[in-house]
């Protein structure tokens, strides 16, 4: 049996903001889906199954928040499947729904993911003292801080690349009016004068909390070929890959990761991808903290090793770039974390669909999404473009 | 939805969108075999790693088995109270339930002879003068206070030895 081919016909988000108080968990998941149904013009009932992601249930504190958010979904009576994979969520469960499909399974299928931060101490929820332990943690920061310096003190990169990166993406989220930050007077200094959080991290290159979801409607052959006759420009699922490592084992290179290295290569396999820098033509990357958008490109093979922060320096993954990575702002502007993975998948798919809006990248006809997670052990990637596979 | 109607006592008092309710989760910690013999070392101040048998490296704390080759870590080996430091950050930044006085060195400290470094604190040294590379010793609780813990550890401190090179520690940050 062949594999079907996957595409993705429905796109919806919310306005990601510090606190949607206007809205529960159920009714801002349902926002984002009935955006998607809408795109897609489909109803709940034209769903086989729904598929829902997000971080940490300890995160707001409600255990396996599918069970109650069956009923926002449209779910009751059908397929309900939760994945969970840290930050790196949204992506391995955009990737569990298209499965799905490409299997033969369903032919349409529902995904979701979300976090709702205003409801959450994620920091608190990130930093639970280890038995034995001195009470060191500090958040997501003070894991990758010093990952962070071990990258700077390697790759000989100048300090200012990751003022360079805070500074592309917080104003590419000034075209999009579905980013949470909205910061029309930001400035290199700016950037350089707020405060070290976790030196060598400062506040400027951190992402903000965000409450947010996003949603996708992906179909078969029939369903996308569908969408196309109604000139809706389905974007075409080209490869999908997971990888993860654990946490912790002697000669672990956490700042150009095997797990990430061996996804990428195997996702542009698929793709018939032989030279991602020549051949991709947009990325959308998860990137918390900015000195992470040089170090993914080296992971991503996008570059030798050691040569991302000159791609950044020299304005290659700008807009106007030959490589233009996160038009859409994203995490540094955006990053409601269960959805942020899948918000890279999404943008990547708008993309290569024409339907970014004002943070379009002209032509653009295949295109990276990329998430990870943990302690960077989980990744997730898809290619989509806007030709069938 | 048929409309909502509130007592006297309670119109015109602003509406309630949220409250806080802490979370708690209290649970009981096995440390199993390898952590227990490495947590009694610590008791007695003596620092045990343990070795793996195919790739020979050296773990501490010790899980007990190698994760890379999946195998048993059976051979105990003990340790320097000396290291260096692969990399570090300065945490200052404020959370809820934080524990530590800000701003602290959290820094990852290679033991000398072990292969995976431990997440340790840093002090007697300015923030600006830690790098990576400086050589460390640990600092312990007096003697009367020594618990199974890493926490007998109060922190490290530069012990002046010149800073090992890079070569000497870049398979371990
Ligand atoms: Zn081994």
């Amino acid at each position: 049996m062949g594999k079907e081919r996957v595409a993705v016909v429905g796109i919806g988000q919310t306005h990601h903001t510090a606190v949607r108080g206007d809205v529960s968990i159920a009714g801002m998941v349902r926002e984002a889906a009935q955006r998607a149904l809408d795109d897609a013009q489909m109803t709940w009932a034209d769903i086989d199954a729904v598929v829902i992601g997000k971080a940490p249930d300890f995160f707001e504190g409600v255990m396996m928040p599918e069970l109650y958010l069956a009923d926002a979904l449209g779910a009751v009576g059908k397929p309900m499947f939760r994945v969970h994979t840290a930050g790196s969520v949204g992506g391995s469960t955009a990737i569990v729904a298209q499965d799905l499909v490409a299997s033969g399974v369903h032919r349409r299928v529902l995904t979701v993911a979300f976090e709702k931060q205003s409801e959450s101490e994620a920091m608190w929820a990130l930093s639970l003292p280890l038995p034995f332990q001195p009470p060191m943690h500090a958040g997501a920061g003070g894991y990758f801080a010093p990952h962070i310096r071990a990258y700077m003190q390697h790759s000989g990169a100048p300090d200012h690349i990751g003022i360079l990166v805070a500074l592309k993406d917080r104003r590419n989220a000034l075209k999009n009016p579905y980013a949470h930050l909205h910061e029309a007077d930001i400035t290199f200094d700016s950037v350089k004068d707020s405060m070290m959080l976790w030196d060598p991290i400062r506040f400027s290159e951190t992402c903000p909390s965000s409450d947010g979801a996003c949603a996708l409607v992906l179909t078969d052959e029939a369903g996308g070929d569908a969408c196309a006759a109604r000139g809706g420009n389905p974007a075409w699922v080209h490869g999908t890959a997971f990888r993860s490592e654990p946490t912790m084992f002697a000669g672990r290179n956490q700042v150009n990761p095997r797990g990430g290295n061996d996804c990428a290569a195997d996702v542009y396999r698929q793709a018939g991808i032989t030279d991602p820098r020549r051949e991709i033509d947009v990325v959308e990357m998860y990137v918390p903290f900015s000195w992470f958008e040089p170090m993914w490109l080296e992971n991503l093979l996008f570059c030798e090793e050691g040569q991302g922060w000159r791609l950044v320096e020299d304005g290659v993954t700008r807009m106007d770039g030959d490589l233009p990575v996160n038009c859409s702002g994203g995490v540094l502007s955006s990053n409601p974390i269960g959805a942020s993975g899948m918000l890279r998948f999404a943008e990547a798919a708008l993309q290569v669909r024409g339907h970014a809006g004002e943070h379009q990248i002209d032509g653009a006809r295949r295109a990276l999404g990329h998430a990870y997670g943990g302690g960077s052990q989980f990744f997730a990637m898809w290619v989509v473009a806007a030709d069938k596979p | 939805m048929p409309e909502l109607v509130l007592p006297d006592r309670l119109r015109g008092v602003e509406p309630v969108r949220s409250i806080r309710t802490p979370a708690r989760l209290d649970y009981e910690f096995t440390a199993g075999r390898a952590t227990s013999r490495f947590l009694r070392g610590v008791a007695e101040k003596r620092l045990l790693g343990q070795r793996c048998p195919v790739c020979r490296k050296v773990y501490v704390p010790p899980r007990g088995a190698c994760p890379t080759d999946g195998v048993p870590t059976e051979e105990e080996v003990e340790l320097g109270h000396t290291g260096t430091v692969t990399t570090f950050c300065v945490v200052n930044v404020q959370f809820y339930g934080q524990a530590m006085e800000l701003p602290y060195v959290s820094a990852l400290i290679l033991l000398d002879g072990s292969d995976l470094p431990i997440m340790h604190l840093l002090q007697e040294v300015s923030a600006d003068d830690v790098h990576m590379g400086m050589r460390v010793e640990a600092v312990w609780v007096p003697d009367d206070e020594i618990e199974p813990t890493l926490e007998s550890i109060r922190y490290f401190r530069p012990n002046g030895e010149p800073d090992a090179p890079w070569d000497s520690y870049k398979d371990n940050v």
